[in-house]
């Protein structure tokens, strides 16, 4: 790694241990009113669909009414007569394919040749006024060749042509992936219990309230600007540089603020790309902005999975080996799914000890919206499987499910069998902490008929170990000019959707330099000023932007500090910046305001100004997938749900939880407990009630494989009414890797709550509901079966025969890995770490 | 007489908007949120849908919460609208605005003009609201980020900060 | 944007005014109070017509008159009427259904009128154009707007039935049955005066028989007396928004011994019209459990919900029984505990068994 050209002898480490123990933070730890809050109440806050420029035209997609055809020919010529109609593109107009991944390049930004699902955008019109393209749509004719609909990844596994994607592995089988952590069939074989499971896992999707909107175009010098509501304004601006072939350097990107996204805006999407084409050839704004449908149709959000966890334990409970198999519906494009294959299987290791492990997963192609990346993403659909499973065998075995965990978990400074870092893990106290609150050892199995308690745990990333596009440069930079006003502006491309981003960047900076965050100009994710960060996704923003952060400001400390020093004639480390002062700490009336103090520093250096940059540490993984799950930590959450079910109906009612998350440190505590709560929130939907399922008409009537209700009416998402009571307990152990000890929290606390309702709802009324979402229809389902003795369980019969490749083959750190596969030339066999005995 | 509003071309109306008088052309099949956001210039109130199932778009009309992509804009024309933007006292936040600012009530920000307005409605016809009431009054505005329960303590915090 | 296409928009001063407007423009114009129904449908392309009726103006149909029982004004916000305090307690399943529509925002725009005319519901229909044209047109919008009567197209849910099978998912129409409402529906020939139940018909798509030169002015709530007691049970997903797809408008009349004297039980939500359950053989006993039991029993075979709505559909013909069941226990005087988790989340908004 590369010393980034600006580093300075005088820059610290940051969260060096001292830090960390730093008696009392002015601003970090406490709750506070979040820097862009007032914006917001006011409704001042810029989305892209509040922005007007002159002269700006209005654009709308026409999109595929069939899920899988080829398009024979389109005429255009009389939307191009409609009236107020200033352009019409097609296909041929962009050629270019683009994608997220680097190895799925297969999205058009309109089909040139084949549709692949229901809303699959075929053309679009710029007109005076958005009815006025739309009204035009309808005149567009295209004549389409249908083909044959895969609605299925079952169906994807038996239909082989016509192949949804040419570059498909084999079939409609985009990818399949192996891997296997030691000899896992002799573990299983040794085992005292070997417990079979499957279960199933519902798509569904994120459902911002903001619809994604869009405005392009070409700046007076020729240069081309998009403003969106987009989560990864560094990876659009590299989409439109390819599909459009117009310059990197001569294209800005600026995201807007999301209103929300939890994922559903980390793609360069179709309505991007054609409207900066639009602008460039109109030499005029474009704005356009998705209805909910639409919305529903760009979905990249949960993939339905199908997963058998075959899990070999001794007679205490102890796993000794797990073999995950986890099938997936990708939908009709790449996006981010070949990442989210490896999630489905990356993360089972970091919370229990899971000596062998072997993970095989493939993701078929379908006629459908493209799946990707949701809050989880990838990980929350094992997780589920893997917390049912812990609680039928804690049942099974007549042991506490609570301690069936407690006494087999990862250790703090370890490494998993495949290889993951672990920094520091606070699931214990998560775990006591949700068992003391929720009276677990008094009241689980021992509530009356109806009521019941679950638990389950979970882990996230606290950001990806590396890029998507893989590279060695850093995934966050932070610039910071101060100037003789005493004013700090904090440069950062990292994206602010809500989660509190620009809060982070503000807070971080103004401990450092003793100022209030409200203090600090922030300009955030526009590609033309601010260092690239890679985008608000895989919970990486606050760890890899804070420590960039912090470096930046420490060295603009530093720079202050050498000229206070000289002026004060004090040691430079005895100086302190705070409450908008820099003082010596041996005589805090020795000192000089901010502003003084970076009027002399300008005075001596010239003009101020700092970087700072973040590189996730080297993963000790390297075989081929060991790419995917690698983090510089990870985040831990406990849940216990409370569930009452009526016993004639299935209906289901969450009475309260509690959730216990290690957040490392709470950089603005009010911004963390919003992060789990509304986790929680997100995690009762999907566990309850959210799906993103499909119309498939008899065929005889019809090709369609519809959306079954692309609407906010239909799809459930829960309202105020439905939220129960939450007690969220942050557990806080100051992690070395992270910001001021800071890890992620806008993801993790969502993914134990769905297991936690299933094995809720086992506690109150004996019946096994396997699959998302946990509604009153499957649980009476099961218990008809339990009235008539049969087996009470709802969920998927069995897992489809997979052509499996043959995994590769890495043996553990504890069974002499290095963290290379078998057939690694490489490979040295040689300990790594004696972590685990 | 029956008043006849022709559809094909644009009408004058007199919008009354956070007490500020609009005399505007404005397309007469348009609802207010269009009017709102694309005639008067104020984008304060957002879409979530535009088919009411959402609150992204509530507005006060008459003091009352109203969602304005289905109230027609001819239909709002001389009745007193309130959205997010008139909520402050010039420059001074209502004291919702404050304590969603301070307490977490406002994550991304999207849904938050509806619900403010929405709030403001409750706290006016009952300014001690139990939280009950203040879940019933809010189960028109869905929010994705917070769990609401966030929202809930800040509308509780605001009623503390408006009693006499 | 969703944006509703142009129309002209005529604002009658007067009922007159209104029926005359009526019978000029049928069939091209379309009554207008709340547009909760009817601005959704435009924006989607399902109902497309060229002239609205503003109902705002008529200030006559927002008056609520004691005559013996109570007239209410179709034009009342559905916020008015769940807060109407003249309505007796007798009566509060009209309550409870108001009270239960939708969300706060739509009950203080939308009308009693309104929710007693809604369109019909179907998952197959209620659909934006595009996805509409991309199953193929149903039969209750055939080219893509909605019509009255059968010409073409496919149902899509029963593709072998002749008719259409959209739900009625009013709940104020099963509350309001329960109880014997009547409504006065106005024309340029004068006012008619009929049993609420006769306003519906089996159909997905003539689901009125209001005429479309009609405008129906009043609910009329008989007088009562203290032996009554009534409910509304609703099934949904969630605390707010959904439409009902399961619903139950009960009401009793019970004599000092518990002994049932009058009943009506009406289902909602579960086909294209609210059903009428025959109640006779409740009276002259009491709400035993038996009694209940055995009329829940037979109260599930008239009704046909269909896939065409949330929820499986054996599921929520299982859940008619237990909602008709506990509502005649709720009305016999059941507390909330007994009652238990299914009545907190059917029936919330008033006290339960606040009339026993």
């Amino acid at each position: 790694m590369s010393e980034p050209e600006l580093n300075t002898k005088d820059a610290t480490p940051s969260s060096t241990p001292d830090d960390l123990n730093k008696a009392a933070f002015e601003v970090i730890g406490q709750p506070r009113r979040r820097v862009d809050g007032r914006s917001k109440v006011l409704g001042q806050t810029p989305f892209a669909d509040d922005l007007k420029l002159p002269r700006m035209l209005h654009m709308r997609l026409l999109r595929s009414p069939y899920p899988h055809a080829r398009i024979r020919g389109i005429d255009t010529s009389r939307a191009e007569r409609a009236d107020g109609v200033k352009l019409v593109l097609t296909g041929a107009d962009l050629p270019i394919p683009y994608g997220i991944l680097p190895v799925s390049q297969d999205e058009h930004p309109l089909c040139p040749d084949v549709v692949r699902f229901v809303g699959d955008p075929v053309a679009a019109v710029v007109a005076d006024t958005e009815e006025q393209a739309q009204a035009a749509l309808r005149s567009i004719e295209v004549d389409y060749e249908v083909l044959t609909t895969i609605a299925s990844a079952e169906e994807a596994l038996e239909v082989h042509e016509p192949q949804i994607h040419r570059y498909a592995q084999s079939g409609n089988i985009h990818k399949r992936v192996a891997l296997e952590f030691g000899d896992v069939p002799e573990a299983l074989d040794g085992a005292d219990h070997v417990f079979e499971d499957v279960f199933f896992y519902q798509g569904n999707t994120h459902l911002p309230i903001e619809q994604h909107a869009s405005l392009a175009a070409l700046d007076p010098d020729g240069k081309l600007a998009i403003w969106s509501s987009t989560q990864t304004p560094h990876y659009l601006h590299k989409a439109l540089a390819k599909a459009l072939e117009f310059p990197a350097h001569k294209i800005r990107v600026i995201a807007c603020p999301n209103g929300g996204g939890f994922g559903g805006k980390s793609d360069p999407f179709n309505h991007e790309v054609v409207a900066c084409k639009a602008a460039l050839v109109l030499g005029r704004p474009v704005k356009v902005c998705l209805n909910r449908e639409e919305v529903f149709y760009c979905h990249r959000g949960r993939h339905p999975v199908l997963m058998r966890f075959r899990t070999g334990v001794k007679q205490d409970g102890t796993i000794v080996g797990m073999d995950l198999e986890t099938l997936l519906d990708g939908g009709a494009y790449g996006s981010y799914g070949v990442a989210s294959t490896f999630y489905t299987g990356a993360l089972q290791t970091v919370t229990y000890e899971i000596p062998r492990y072997r993970f095989r997963a493939a993701r078929a192609f379908t006629n459908k919206p493209p799946c990707g990346p949701k809050r989880g993403h990838g990980t929350v659909q094992p997780r589920f499987g893997q917390e049912i499973q812990l609680d039928k065998i804690a049942v099974a075995l007549g042991k506490d499910p609570a301690e069936l965990r407690l006494q087999q978990l990862v250790k703090d400074d370890s490494l998993t069998a495949n290889y993951l870092s672990i920094s520091k893990i606070g699931l214990r106290q998560c775990i006591e902490k949700v068992v003391e609150g929720s009276d677990w050892k008094r009241r689980w199995g021992k509530l009356p008929e109806g009521r019941g308690l679950g638990l389950a745990c979970s882990s996230y990333l606290s950001g990806a170990g590396l890029p998507i596009y893989w590279n060695k440069m850093p995934h966050s930079g932070v610039q910071l000019r101060i100037d003789r006003m005493g004013a700090v502006t904090a440069f950062c491309g990292a994206t602010e959707i809500g989660q509190g981003s620009d809060d982070v960047l503000a807070g971080c900076v103004a401990e450092v330099l003793g100022l209030d965050p409200h203090d600090i100009h922030l300009r955030t994710g526009a590609t033309d000023i601010t260092p690239i960060d890679l985008g608000s996704y895989s919970s990486r923003v606050t760890l890899m932007m804070g420590n960039a952060a912090i470096e930046a400001a420490e060295r603009a400390r530093s720079t202050i500090a050498a000229a206070v020093a000289e002026k004060l004639s004090v040691p430079k480390g005895r100086l302190v910046f705070a409450e908008r002062r820099v003082f010596d700490s041996a005589d805090p009336e020795q000192g000089m305001s901010f502003q003084e103090a970076v009027i002399l520093a300008e005075a001596k250096f010239g003009t101020l100004g700092s970087v700072g940059s973040y590189t996730p540490p080297v993963s000790p993984a390297r075989f081929k997938g060991g790419g995917v799950g690698p983090s510089p930590t990870y985040s831990y959450s406990a849940a216990v749900v409370e569930v009452e079910v009526d016993p004639l109906t299935g209906w289901l009612h969450v009475h309260k939880v509690w959730i216990g998350h290690d957040i490392g440190r709470a950089l603005n505590p009010v911004l963390v407990r919003g992060q789990v709560e509304g986790s929680v929130y997100m995690g009762l939907g999907e566990g309850l009630m959210e799906e993103q399922t499909f119309r498939r008409l008899p065929p005889k009537l019809s090709h369609a494989a519809v959306h079954k209700f692309p609407s906010l009416l239909e799809y459930k998402s829960p309202t105020a009414l439905d939220m129960p009571e939450v007690v969220t307990y942050l557990i806080e152990e100051p992690d070395p890797r992270g910001p001021f000890g800071a890890k992620e929290v806008g993801q993790g606390p969502l993914l134990p709550i769905m297991p936690a309702i299933a094995n809720a709802v086992f506690d109150a009324v004996g019946v096994r509901v396997d699959e998302t979402p946990i509604s009153p229809e499957k649980i009476l389902a099961a218990l008809d079966l339990k009235a008539k003795g049969k087996p009470a369980r709802t969920g998927p019969k069995g897992f489809p025969t997979i052509e499996w490749p043959e995994p590769f083959k890495v043996a553990p750190p504890w069974e002499g890995g290095d963290g290379r596969a078998d057939d690694d030339p490489k490979a040295q066999r040689r300990a790594i770490s004696e972590v685990r005995s | 007489m029956t008043e006849e509003i022709a559809g094909d071309q644009k009408v004058m109306g007199r919008f009354r908007v956070n007490g500020d008088e609009h005399h505007v052309a404005y397309a007469p099949h348009k609802t207010l949120l269009e009017v709102l956001r694309e005639d008067l210039d104020l984008p304060g109130t957002k879409h979530g849908c535009e088919l009411g199932e959402c609150g992204a778009c509530a507005v006060l009309v008459d003091g009352v919460p109203t969602l304005s992509c289905l109230l027609l804009g001819l239909e709002a024309t001389e009745r007193e609208v309130l959205t997010v933007e008139g909520l402050a006292d010039d420059a001074r936040l209502h004291p919702l605005q404050a304590a969603f600012a301070d307490l977490g009530g406002s994550q991304c920000g999207y849904c938050t003009p509806g619900v403010l307005v929405t709030a403001k409605a409750l706290l006016d016809e009952t300014p001690k609201p139990t939280r009950e009431q203040i879940q019933e009054a809010l189960a028109g505005n869905l929010c994705r980020c917070t769990g609401y329960l966030q929202i809930f303590e800040a509308v509780e915090a605001a009623a503390e900060e408006c009693a006499p | 944007m969703m944006r509703v296409p142009q129309f002209r928009y005529l604002a009658p001063k007067s009922v007159g005014e209104a029926a005359k407007i009526l019978r000029g423009e049928v069939p091209s114009a379309q009554l207008f109070a709340g547009g909760t129904d009817l601005i959704p449908n435009m924006k989607r392309g399902q109902q497309v017509p060229k002239t609205l009726v503003g109902l705002r103006g008529l200030h006559a149909l927002r008056e609520v008159h004691a005559d013996g029982g109570l007239s209410l004004g179709a034009g009342l916000s559905l916020s008015s009427v769940a807060g109407e305090g003249r309505i007796p307690l007798a009566q509060r399943a009209l309550i409870m259904a108001a009270g239960k529509v939708a969300t706060p925002q739509i009950r203080n725009m939308g009308t009693l009128g309104g929710n007693l005319c809604l369109d019909t519901r179907c998952n197959y229909y209620n659909q934006n154009y595009e996805w509409r044209e991309a199953i193929g047109f149903c039969k209750k919008a055939p080219d893509g707007v909605a019509i009255q009567e059968v010409t073409h197209g496919t149902c899509w849910v029963a593709p072998s039935s002749p008719r259409c099978w959209a739900v009625n998912s009013s709940d104020s129409a099963p509350a309001l049955i329960a109880l014997g409402a009547e409504i006065s529906l106005v024309s340029a020939d004068g006012e008619r005066r009929i049993p609420l139940a006769e306003l519906y018909h089996h159909d997905g798509m003539a689901f009125l028989s209001k005429r479309p030169d009609e405008l129906l002015t009043q609910v009329h709530l008989p007088a009562v007396d203290a032996s009554w007691r009534s409910t509304y049970w609703k099934l949904r997903r969630r605390g707010s928004f959904d439409f009902p797809v399961v619903s139950v408008g009960a009401a009793v009349s019970l004599d000092a011994g518990g002994v049932v004297q009058a009943a009506r039980v009406v289902i909602g939500a579960v086909t294209s019209a609210p059903v009428v359950l025959d109640a006779s053989a409740l009276v002259g006993a009491p709400l035993t459990d038996e009694a209940i039991a055995a009329f829940a029993d037979a109260a599930v075979k008239p009704a046909r919900p269909l896939d065409n709505t949330d929820f499986h559909l054996s599921w929520r013909k299982r859940v008619v029984r237990e909602y008709v069941a506990g509502a005649l226990r709720e009305l016999r005087g059941d507390t909330a505990d007994q009652l238990g988790l299914l009545a907190r989340s059917a029936a919330r908004i008033l006290p339960l068994a606040a009339c026993s």
